[in-house]
């Protein structure tokens, strides 16, 4: 019984609180902006009001950091790709670790698919780097898979060597276009 | 299009026929009459060596017979496509016409009309004269092929029809001088098509064996590519990304309407089996990049090739009982030729570690292909038995996509040798190479049909 009781002079101090509130915003419509909140802290907002509110403000931080360092996490995902030899779509060390990165977040974040796109550098024949595209785009989707990460999130599609990252036709362009690339979905 | 075709007597003509049946034969039917024609032919010219001189032909302005306005702007044209036409061929070189000591068209364009003393001394070895009657539209083509120093009358024909049909005329009787010099019907009448890009994207279009009539295919504002005609030209079959996966469209030509096989993965590289309503084209819905037979209505019919890897690119000899492909069984892209019925294959090409995109040649016997030796892209040639191989181009930019010319005669590629790809034709040999046309963007993958406009 007392609990009960206790609950509804809460609840009418929340209300009151918040009719409040709902005034001095009205007011401060008419009035400074400033002064209105001033006012609202001065006519003794109760402490406990004070800190809901500030743990209210203190999650959406929380909540904002934590949404952009998936972001972060997001752009760091898209951006690195994993890069291969000429002519193979063999993952070497480099690539394998990196590899493990993904699979890491995307362990973390089940919600995610991906698609995998494999691409060639300009060397060689359209045709064939088609194919060779796909067959890098597959090597990534089967190491996350024996990672752990399951086939249906991970979708894989190979663009040869008609989207290269870099133009140029040296080495230093050749080995950044000799990529596979991720993309959430 | 309906075209009247008339034959002039020749000697050999004559002798062959004494009784005088030459009047309105149809083309085909004058050759299946005469086959001494066809025999007579390869005592002019071996399009084969690599030496061969090219022919010297004289083409002098066409008689205009009413002489009105317009019959003699038609002629200058016929000239002009003619000659255009004839020099494209690679064996042939027309005269500049400064050099001309007679005229035709005033003289007379008749065997009896001709000092033929006044072509060879300006060294031309064949001589072409014309003369053109139009009325209301319609119009009598009268043309001549002399052989100014044996002093006699090679190829005379007649041809009636519209004036629209002028260029088909004259396409008619360059076939018939082909056939005459080289024992085929050449070029004319063939068409390309090849990819452009448009606002950076690759879209495909079609044009005339020598780059005129250009006119674009496609319109998906993304990657479309890998053009590939049917025997009877009716169908184009190609690869595209439109709806986000590379697609296999097979565009009927005549509707204009497509038939679209999308399976998982790659369906890509397709080629038509010589005669058949049927393709093989590369699919990868097995996770395994092998070749198919696809029905022309874009149905999967069997499984052509079966190792693990990547098998690509295949293309038909022209009975269609073989195929050669690039296949990365051996640990890099290498040619191999497979037989169409049972799918087993031997390995044809063995110097160097990229070999691809090979072009089966008409005759049958030779395969032009692809192969990258030290970061530079070139066409060679190599014999359907291992023979060879023979490098065509060398030390001008990357060379890519070979395609025969339905003849045999010339070979189209692409070359970066200017900047941007364009689109190159050369004879089998290597020799002549020149680009086919100037236009905006950046063209590859250029893909001859078959003579299918001579028919």
């Amino acid at each position: 019984m007392g609990k009960k009781v206790v609950v509804k002079i809460m609840v009418m101090l929340f209300l009151s609180a918040m009719m409040l509130t709902v005034s001095c915003a009205k007011k401060s419509v008419e009035t400074d902006p400033s002064a209105g909140i001033q006012q609202g802290s001065q006519d003794g907002l109760s402490a406990e009001e004070i800190a809901r509110q500030k743990a209210l403000e203190e999650e959406r931080l929380r909540e904002e950091a934590l949404r952009k360092a998936l972001a972060a996490e997001k752009e760091k995902f898209e951006m690195e790709d994993i890069y291969f030899d000429f002519d193979s779509s063999e993952l070497v060390p480099d690539a394998r670790t990196l590899l493990k990165e993904k699979a890491d977040f995307l362990t973390r974040n089940s919600g995610l698919t991906v698609t995998i796109e494999g691409h060639c550098d300009e060397r060689g024949t359209t045709e064939y780097n088609l194919a060779l595209g796909e067959r890098r785009a597959m090597a990534a989707k089967r190491y996350l898979q024996d990672l752990g990460i399951a086939e249906f999130r991970l979708n894989t599609i190979s663009y040869g060597e008609e989207r290269p990252a870099i133009q140029g036709n040296d080495e230093s362009a050749w080995s950044k276009n000799r990529r596979a690339h991720f993309v959430i979905r | 299009m309906r075209i009247m075709v008339q034959k002039i007597n020749t000697k050999l003509m004559a002798a062959l026929n004494s009784c005088g049946f030459f009047i309105l034969c149809g083309l085909l039917c004058v050759l299946a009459l005469f086959p001494a024609v066809v025999m007579a032919q390869h005592a002019y010219i071996n399009i084969n060596d690599p030496l061969m001189r090219k022919i010297p032909v004289a083409i002098p302005y066409f008689k205009a017979f009413t002489g009105h306005e317009q019959e003699v702007s038609l002629g200058k044209n016929a000239v002009d496509i003619m000659s255009s036409a004839l020099d494209f061929t690679g064996y042939l070189s027309v005269l500049d016409k400064a050099s001309f000591i007679e005229n035709p068209a005033i003289k007379g364009i008749t065997g009896a009309d001709i000092n033929y003393k006044n072509w060879t001394v300006i060294g031309a070895d064949l001589l072409i004269t014309g003369g053109i009657v139009e009325q209301n539209g319609a119009v009598r083509l009268e043309l001549r092929l002399f052989d100014s120093f044996k002093e006699s009358l090679l190829i005379g024909k007649v041809y009636t029809g519209h004036k629209e049909d002028i260029k088909s005329m004259v396409y008619r009787f360059c076939a018939e001088i082909s056939l005459l010099l080289t024992g085929k019907m050449g070029v004319f009448g063939s068409k390309l098509a090849f990819v452009s890009t448009v606002k950076g994207n690759k879209e495909i279009f079609t044009c005339d064996f020598d780059g005129g009539n250009v006119s674009r295919l496609t319109n998906f504002n993304n990657i479309t590519m890998s053009p590939a005609w049917s025997s009877d030209g009716n169908y184009i079959a190609f690869t595209s990304y439109a709806k986000g996966n590379p697609d296999l469209y097979i565009r009927d030509l005549r509707t204009n309407s497509d038939a679209v096989l999308s399976k998982k993965g790659l369906n890509i590289t397709p080629a038509w089996i010589p005669g058949q309503f049927a393709l093989a084209a590369t699919l990868s819905f097995s996770g395994d990049q092998d070749i198919y037979i696809i029905s022309g209505s874009g149905a999967v019919k069997s499984q052509l090739t079966k190792s693990m890897g990547i098998d690509v690119s295949p293309a038909f000899s022209p009975d269609g009982t073989q195929f050669a492909f690039v296949s990365k069984r051996s640990g890099n892209p290498q040619i191999y030729i497979g037989d169409t019925g049972s799918g087993s294959a031997r390995r044809l090409t063995f110097e160097g570690n990229y070999n691809t995109s090979p072009a089966w040649s008409p005759d049958g016997d030779k395969i032009a292909y692809v192969g990258v030796v030290k970061n530079s892209i070139n066409i060679y040639v190599i014999g359907v038995n291992g023979g060879g191989p023979t490098q065509l181009t060398s030390g001008q930019g990357d060379n890519e996509d070979p395609s025969w010319s339905p003849d045999g005669n010339l070979i189209a590629f692409s070359s970066t040798r200017q900047g941007a790809s364009r689109i190159f034709v050369m004879t089998s040999t290597g020799s002549d190479q020149r680009p086919l046309f100037t236009f905006g963007g950046s063209q590859t993958d250029p893909t001859w049909s078959s003579a299918f406009g001579n028919k």
